[in-house]
C-alpha cells in the first residue's frame, strides 16, 4: 500500500458568484504541508476571490473547505451563515494567515503593536508574551528593534509588507495566504519580501501565493496553479509549465512573460 | 455634576413642599427698575419687591425669589416653579383667562416718550406711520395694535427701546408710567409727551385654581394698603400719584420723600466716568464667575451627552439593522432641521404639558446635548466610513470578531479623524450654550443681560462677556491642536518634516 499523506488544505468544488455572475465555477485544490504553491492567471479570473474564500472573507456559495482539521461544507450560506458555521469559520481563520496587496497594517499602532494586538485580543495572550513573540517575528522578517516602535507610515513599502507577514505569523497559522504581496512595491523592494517567503518555505511553512512574479513562481514554488475564467486549468511542475504548458490557454498567458 | 444633583434635589423639594410656609414669587429682574431688580451691589430691591415682602410677612410666609425671563413668567406658573408672579402684569380679560389675579396693587397709565425736541403729540392717532417701541404682552402693545398704521416694535428690555428712541432708530416708546419715569425721565435726550393714555392695573398672578392662596393674598394686600405701608413704599419710590391714591382709597399726598427714586437717578447719572465704571464691573466679578462656571458646566455636560448619544447613533446608522438605521436617520434629520431654541423651548416649556418637568439646568443640558448629538453622529459616521475596508478585513483575517475589529481597529482610527470636527463642535456648543439663558439659567449671556441693563453700558459689557467666552474657549482650542498633533504622528510619511503649523515633536 502506498502511503498517501492527508493534504493540509483541501478545497473541493468551490463555487462563488457575485450578483449572479459566477466567478468561481468549481475549484478543487489540495495542498500538502510544507508546500509553496503559486497561483497565476489573467486579471479577473478569480484568484483573489478563491484566496479570500479560503479564510471566509468571502462566503462561498458551494463546496467544501478543509484546513488543518477544520472542515466547512458550504451550501446555501448566503450572507448570514448559521452560528455553528460562523464559529468554524472563526476557527478556520485562526489557522490561516493572510497578507494583502496593500499591507493593511493598522496605522494607529506601532509595528510591534501590530504584531501584538491579535494574539492579545483573540488568544488572550499576556502583554509580555505577545511583545517577546512580536519582537522575535519582526527580527525574523528582518526588522530589527529599531523598527519596533515605528508607525507603519514611517516605513517603506517593503518594510511594511514584511511587518504584515510578521503580524500574520504572530497568530501561529498553519497556512499563509498571500494576495499579490509585492504588486504594490517598488521593484527594488520586491526581493526583500520574496526572501522572507523563501525563508519561511525553508522552515516548512505551507504557503499559497497569488502572484504576477513569474520569476519567483518559477524559482520558489513546489508547483504552479494556472487559473482562468473561474476554473483551475492546469496544475504543473514549476519548470514544466514554462517549458511545456499542457493547456493552450496557459501557453497564451505565459507568452507575455517570456 | 454636583450642580446636577442640587437641581435634582431642588426638583424633588418643589414637589414636597405643599405645606411649607414659603411664598415662592417670580419676576424678571433684568432691566426691571423700579419693580423688582438687582441694585449695583447685586441685592434685590424695587417697589414690587417691597410689596411682596410686606404681603408675605402678613401671610406669615417666608418670601423666596425665583428668577425667570419675562416671556416665561406665566408658563412658569403652570410648571409650578413658583406660587405667584409680581412683575407689573396688567390685569386684562385675556390674561384673566390664563391665571388668577389678586386685587390691584397699583394703578397707572401709559406714557409716551419721544426724542428731545419732537413736536408735542396729543393723541395716539398722530403716531400713524411711525415706529413705536414697547414690550411684548403689555396693555401698551394692545393699544398700539388697535391704531391702524402704527408700527409697533416689541423689545425684550425696555432700556433698549428708549435707547433706540434716543438714537433715532424709532419715533418713540409707549410704556407704563413707572417704566418711563425711571428709564426715560432721567435721560436728557428724551422727553415725555402727550396726556396719560389708558388706565391699567397691576395684579399679582397666581396659578389657575389656586383660589385659597388668592384669598389669603388679597386679605394680606388689603392690610398692607390700609395700614399705610403701601403709601409709604410707593412714596419712597416716587410712584404715589393721585390716580393710585384714588384707586386704593388713600390720601393723595406722598407720605414720605422719594428717596429711592432719587438714589436710582443719582446712581445712573454718576456712572459716566471710566473709573466708576471699572469699579462697577469689579463688583460684578462673583456674578461673572458663577455665570462663567455655569456656561462651562452646561457646555461640558452637554458635550458629554452629545458625544455619547452621537456615537451610539452613528453605530446604529452604519452597522445597525434597517429599523435602527432608519430611526437614527430620522432623529438626525429632525434635529438638524429644527432650530435649537425651539427644541429648548419644547423641552423646558412644552414637556411639562405631558407631565415631564425638568430643572432649567437639565433642560439646558438635554437641549444642547441632544441637538449636538445629531451633528456628532454625522461626524462619527463620516469617520467610520473613512476607514478603508481593508482594515476590518485584516482584523477579521487575524481572527478578530466583527465587534473586536470595530472596537480595536476601526473606531480608534476614526476617533482621530473626527477629533478636529468634534473639537470645533465643542467650541460652537460653548457659544450656543448662550441660548440656555432663555430657559432662565444665569449663564454668561444671562449675566450680560443683567449687567448691561443695570449699567446701560452695552458696549463695554458686551466686550467683557465676549472676552470671557473667548478665554473659556481658548484652552480647548489649544488642547485640540495638541492632541491632533500627537495623534498625527502615525499619519506622517517617512522622513516628512512637521508641517508649518505643527510644533516639533515633543520628547517623551
Ligand atoms: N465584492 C465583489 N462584488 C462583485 N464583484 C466582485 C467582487 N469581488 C470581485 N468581483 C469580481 O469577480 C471577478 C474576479 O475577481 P478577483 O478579484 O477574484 O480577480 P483576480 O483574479 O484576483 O484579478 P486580479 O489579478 O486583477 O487581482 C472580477 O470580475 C471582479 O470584478
Ligand atoms: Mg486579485
Amino acid at each position: 500500500m502506498v502511503f498517501m499523506p492527508v493534504p493540509l488544505l483541501s478545497v473541493l468544488n468551490l463555487h462563488k458568484r457575485f450578483d449572479e455572475n459566477p466567478i468561481l465555477k468549481g475549484v478543487s485544490l489540495d495542498v500538502e504541508a510544507g508546500d509553496l504553491v503559486s497561483i497565476i492567471g489573467p486579471s479577473g479570473c478569480g484568484k483573489s476571490t478563491m484566496l479570500r474564500c479560503l479564510n471566509f472573507l468571502e462566503i462561498p456559495d458551494a463546496g467544501r473547505i478543509s484546513i488543518a482539521g477544520v472542515t466547512i461544507d458550504c451550501q446555501g450560506l448566503e450572507d448570514a451563515p448559521p452560528k455553528d458555521i460562523q464559529t468554524r469559520a472563526h476557527e478556520l481563520r485562526q489557522r490561516v494567515g493572510m497578507v494583502f496587496q496593500q499591507f493593511n497594517l493598522f496605522p494607529h499602532r506601532t509595528v510591534l503593536e501590530n504584531t501584538m494586538l491579535a494574539p492579545m485580543i483573540v488568544h488572550g495572550a499576556k502583554r509580555e508574551e505577545a511583545e517577546a513573540n512580536g519582537r522575535r517575528l519582526l527580527e525574523k522578517v528582518g526588522l530589527g528593534s529599531e523598527f519596533a516602535h515605528r508607525y507603519p507610515a514611517q516605513m517603506s513599502g517593503g518594510q511594511q509588507q514584511r511587518a504584515a507577514i510578521a503580524r500574520a505569523l504572530a497568530m501561529n497559522p498553519k497556512v499563509m495566504l498571500y494576495d499579490e504581496p509585492t504588486s504594490a512595491l517598488d521593484p527594488e523592494l520586491v526581493d526583500e519580501v520574496l526572501k522572507v517567503m523563501k525563508d519561511l518555505d525553508a522552515e516548512g511553512m505551507t504557503q499559497i501565493v497569488v502572484t504576477h512574479e513569474m520569476r519567483f513562481a518559477r524559482d520558489a514554488s513546489d508547483y504552479i496553479v494556472f487559473m482562468e475564467g473561474g476554473h483551475i486549468v492546469e496544475i504543473s511542475d514549476e519548470d514544466e509549465i514554462f517549458t511545456h504548458p499542457k493547456d493552450e490557454r496557459t501557453r497564451q498567458f505565459l507568452r507575455r512573460f517570456i | 455634576m454636583r450642580r446636577l444633583a442640587v437641581f435634582l434635589s431642588l426638583l424633588l423639594a418643589f414637589g414636597a413642599q405643599a405645606a411649607d410656609p414659603v411664598l415662592r414669587w417670580a419676576a424678571d429682574p433684568d432691566s426691571n427698575a423700579p419693580f423688582a431688580f438687582f441694585d449695583p451691589s447685586n441685592k434685590l430691591t424695587g417697589f414690587e419687591y417691597e410689596i411682596i415682602t410686606a404681603i408675605a410677612r402678613r401671610m406669615n410666609r417666608t418670601p423666596k425669589f425665583v428668577q425667570n425671563d419675562w416671556d416665561g413668567l406665566i408658563p412658569g406658573l403652570g410648571r409650578d416653579l413658583y406660587d405667584v408672579v409680581i412683575c407689573g402684569i396688567e390685569i386684562t380679560p385675556e390674561k384673566a383667562g390664563e391665571v388668577l389675579f389678586s386685587n390691584p396693587y397699583y394703578v397707572t397709565f401709559e406714557q409716551l416718550v419721544v426724542r428731545k425736541g419732537t413736536p408735542p403729540i396729543t393723541s395716539l392717532d398722530e403716531l400713524k406711520g411711525k415706529q413705536i417701541g414697547t414690550l411684548d404682552q403689555t396693555a401698551a402693545l394692545d393699544m398700539l395694535e388697535k391704531i391702524p398704521g402704527v408700527e409697533a416694535k416689541t423689545y425684550d428690555e425696555e432700556v433698549n427701546a428708549y435707547q433706540d428712541t434716543a438714537n433715532g432708530r424709532i419715533f418713540g416708546v409707549l410704556l407704563d408710567y413707572p417704566i418711563a419715569k425711571y428709564y426715560a425721565a432721567p435721560n436728557p435726550n428724551l422727553q415725555f409727551t402727550g396726556p396719560p393714555f389708558g388706565q391699567i392695573s397691576y395684579g399679582i398672578a397666581l396659578r389657575k385654581g389656586n383660589t385659597a392662596l388668592q384669598k389669603e393674598m388679597n386679605s394680606a394686600l388689603a392690610e398692607v394698603i390700609a395700614s399705610g405701608e403701601m403709601r409709604d413704599i410707593l412714596s419712597r419710590w416716587g410712584l404715589w400719584t393721585p390716580l393710585v391714591a384714588g384707586a386704593l382709597g388713600q390720601p393723595e399726598d406722598p407720605s414720605l420723600p422719594d428717596t429711592e427714586y432719587k438714589a436710582f437717578v443719582a446712581g445712573h447719572a454718576e456712572q459716566a466716568t471710566c473709573w466708576t465704571r471699572m469699579q462697577r464691573y469689579a463688583g460684578y466679578w462673583p456674578l461673572l464667575l458663577r455665570a462663567a462656571l455655569l456656561t462651562l458646566e452646561v457646555s461640558i455636560v452637554g458635550m458629554i451627552l452629545a458625544v455619547s448619544v452621537g456615537f451610539t447613533l452613528a453605530i446604529m446608522r452604519v452597522f445597525g439593522p434597517w429599523p435602527l438605521r432608519w430611526l437614527a436617520m430620522l432623529y438626525i434629520e429632525i434635529i438638524r432641521g429644527t432650530p435649537l431654541l425651539i427644541q429648548l423651548y419644547i423641552i423646558f416649556y412644552g414637556l411639562p404639558a405631558v407631565g415631564i418637568k425638568l430643572s432649567p439646568f437639565i433642560a439646558g443640558v438635554l437641549g444642547l446635548g441632544l441637538n449636538y448629538a445629531a451633528y456628532e453622529a454625522e461626524n462619527y459616521r463620516a469617520g467610520l466610513l473613512a476607514i478603508p475596508r481593508g482594515q476590518m478585513e485584516a482584523a477579521r483575517a487575524l481572527g478578530m470578531t466583527h465587534r473586536q475589529g470595530l472596537f480595536h481597529i476601526v473606531i480608534p482610527q476614526s476617533f482621530r479623524l473626527v477629533l478636529p470636527p468634534v473639537t470645533n463642535d465643542f467650541i460652537s456648543l460653548l457659544k450656543d450654550s448662550s441660548l440656555v439663558s432663555m430657559v432662565t439659567l444665569l449663564d454668561l449671556t444671562g449675566a450680560y443681560n443683567r449687567i448691561a441693563t443695570q449699567t446701560f453700558d452695552y458696549f463695554g459689557t458686551g466686550l467683557l462677556i465676549a472676552a470671557i467666552y473667548l478665554l473659556i474657549g481658548l484652552p480647548f482650542v489649544r488642547l485640540a491642536r495638541y492632541t491632533e498633533e500627537k495623534l498625527a504622528v502615525d499619519q506622517r510619511k517617512p522622513g516628512q518634516k512637521p508641517g508649518l503649523f505643527n510644533l516639533p515633536k515633543r520628547r517623551k
